[in-house]
């Protein structure tokens, strides 16, 4: 008998607030409010349990982090993810896209087999959507990104509706593949209390550099990444060129002038 | 491997020192202090307490940056027509090439492209490098990777620049990670250094603060822009002798384990993108029926209504119509913002536009430092005004 599909779900914890602010000296100050799952991830892990539901498959959460990404994992969990692997290491500090696609694509290789790796969209605070595209090329798969619905899937494989500039693409990918999921694919489940207790005592599978297929520290963390921040620096604010105030009539006035004198009114 | 070297002994208030890092990377272990996988080396810590951090750097790889050269447009299609965000890219293309004297490259891909190239000649390309066959008809990732990285081995381009368009997105990330080089996404400006490092320029940290990053050792050197980013160069005269080579690849690497079943066009709605004059409902609004007062603005304004994140989060407003970086990045002639303080994302996402006016009851939001005209006023009571004021104006002229 065949086994069941091995489903693969990436998820990061990210700052609950992107509230940041830059001190006189040119220093970065985070609030340290709570971190939370990244919103797009909840569609991620959405996709990934219905594809459970239709087909028996096993979901796999990986994230990495530091040692409190942990309370992500054990969201998943709560939603009904049947594993959890975190990968902490200091020497994974200071990653870029590349290092970072490097690390969890060596976390994903060691476990091996899998047949469906599913990432959200985007993160709240990177922001670069490009991660499960590298991650893909260094695990030699094919990768679809912006699908917005499952057709179907088989064991083999699975067909997808993917949202290109001017048009939909119906796309069949065999196994292995990977996919990043639009927000919005499936409404996402809320974590389950009953769950939360099932698996109070479920252990996170917990990998460090010297876990992984490739051991050679050049390729993490800083010294992996092959962009360099060079600084940092709050938005330019420019001068504004007028600002008025007084009572609502009069600054409507304003407006319709102004738009008026601008040729914005037919 | 570089890293923070902490010097127990200079430790004299664990307290202010554990706060110091914004990315809670520092721990307390007994009468330790340790850095954990947080840590984003940023130097905070060395420079707020030179005593107790040392960062230890260590050399990485090196790149001989005289055996790259070209600045490279990927040019994005559909099949049939160039996407303007190429031609926005060709612009600043010939601006970073002329800085180290580099000629600028054009890459095609696609199945019977036909005079496609002559446009990209008119708006700044030296030569033009095609790749056409059936097997690119359809997008799809392997064919696609496997021709661009043909092309960066047979041409050793220093600077690649792709549009920040779906399929870009997708490719661009791909192949950066095939010559395990660096890519920056969405950046907001760029600029050439005499070196011939890009410096990249981009909202980081979800937005509040600008970022600027360089690929120093490593070429090609990545960069993804959105539409609209950029200024599309007038037309100019083509080359006489305008150098297209084609070139084709191993068929074995044309295979791709994607199946295209379908590819149907997207009902066409006017896109944000294309309209002159946009009005932005923000957090200002308290309901959603409200969001009806400035859509009868918008009416008679004959402009597009969009709004900012908080509104889609709530459901009030069709995704399509979100401006902001994780949304669409506009540039009309007129943009009349309602109750939008202004985030760095949403204003990365609309600052190009050529007139900004912004209604907001907090005069130190932030939009008014971007706006041409701020009006510091309840758009509850001055939109019902305006609206009167332009419906009279409409009835006067008829």
């Amino acid at each position: 008998m065949p086994r069941s599909p091995h489903i693969i779900t990436c998820i990061k914890q990210v700052p609950g607030s992107t509230e940041v602010e830059i001190d006189d000296n040119g220093s970065l100050i985070r609030n340290a409010v709570a971190a939370k799952m990244n919103p797009f991830d909840l569609f991620a892990i959405e996709t990934s349990l219905r594809l459970k539901e239709q087909n028996g498959a096993t979901v796999t959460a990986i994230t990495m982090g530091p040692p409190r990404a942990e309370l992500i994992l054990r969201e998943a969990f709560m939603m009904g993810v049947d594993e959890g692997v975190l990968l902490t290491d200091r020497r994974f500090a200071g990653s870029d896209v590349l290092a970072t696609a490097w690390t969890i694509s060596q976390g994903i290789l060691s476990l091996a087999p899998y047949d469906l790796v599913i990432c959200g969209r985007q993160t709240t605070d990177g922001d670069t959507a490009q991660v499960g595209a590298e991650m893909a090329e260094f695990l030699g798969i094919p990768h679809v990104t912006n699908v917005r619905a499952i057709l179907s899937s088989s064991d083999e494989s699975i067909t997808v509706e993917v949202d290109l500039p001017g048009a939909i693409q119906v796309a069949c990918l065999h196994f292995p593949c990977l996919i990043t999921v639009e927000k919005d694919i499936f409404q996402p489940r809320l974590p389950s209390f009953r769950r939360k207790l099932a698996t109070r005592d479920k252990q996170v599978k917990v990998l460090c550099l010297d876990d992984l297929p490739d051991t050679d520290e050049k390729h993490y963390g800083l010294l992996g990444s092959p962009t360099k921040v060079q600084r940092v620096y709050p938005p330019r604010r420019d001068v504004t060129k007028e600002i008025v105030h007084g009572d609502p009539q009069t600054l409507a006035e304003r407006l319709f002038h102004e738009l008026e004198g601008r040729k914005f009114l037919q | 491997m570089s890293r923070i070297i902490i010097h127990q002994e200079h430790v004299d208030n664990f307290q202010d020192i554990l706060q110091v890092c914004p990315f809670n990377a520092l721990e307390r272990k007994g009468d330790e202090i340790r850095v954990n996988a947080a840590c984003k080396l940023c130097k905070v810590c060395t420079k707020k307490f030179p005593d107790v951090f040392e960062l230890v750097l260590v050399e990485g790889p090196t790149v001989d940056k005289k055996a790259w050269r070209g600045v490279v447009v990927w040019v994005e299609h559909d099949g049939k027509v160039v996407h303007p965000v190429t031609y926005e890219l060709l612009g600043k293309a010939r601006d970073l090439a002329a800085v180290i004297d580099h000629p600028v490259y054009c890459l095609l891909v696609g199945c019977n492209v036909g005079n496609m190239p002559d446009s990209l000649f008119k708006k700044g390309a030296d030569e033009v490098f095609v790749y056409d066959d059936h097997a690119f008809k359809d997008f799809r990732i392997e064919p696609y990777a496997a021709a661009f990285e043909h092309f960066i081995n047979e041409i050793h381009p220093s600077t690649i620049l792709v549009g920040g368009t779906t399929i870009g997105r997708s490719l661009a990330p791909r192949v950066a990670a095939r010559f395990r080089t660096g890519l920056t996404a969405d950046c907001t400006k760029l600029e050439m250094q005499p070196s011939t490092d890009l410096d990249q320029i981009r909202p980081a940290f979800g937005g509040n603060i600008m970022a600027h990053i360089r690929t120093p050792n490593h070429r090609p050197q990545f960069a993804t822009v959105r539409y609209k980013i950029f200024n599309e160069r007038e037309a100019c005269d083509p080359p006489n002798h305008p150098k297209i080579h084609c070139h084709s690849i191993d068929k074995n690497k044309l295979k791709s384990a994607i199946k295209v079943l379908e590819t149907r066009e997207k009902p066409k709605v006017k896109s944000l993108e294309e309209a002159d004059t946009i009005i932005v409902a923000g957090r200002g609004v308290k309901k959603k029926e409200d969001l009806e007062m400035v859509e009868d603005l918008a009416k008679l304004l004959d402009a597009e209504l969009a709004t900012t994140r908080p509104l889609i989060e709530a459901g009030w407003a069709d995704p399509l119509a979100q401006i902001g970086l994780s949304g669409r990045t506009v540039k009309p002639e007129l943009i009349i913002t309602c109750g939008v303080s202004g985030s760095v994302q949403f204003r990365a996402g609309m600052n190009g536009s050529g007139c900004i006016i912004a209604i907001n009851t907090d005069e130190n939001a932030p939009i008014f430092d971007i706006a041409h005209l701020g009006v510091v006023g309840d758009l509850y009571e001055i939109i019902p005004c305006l609206i009167d004021m332009i419906k009279n104006h409409v009835n006067e002229k008829c």
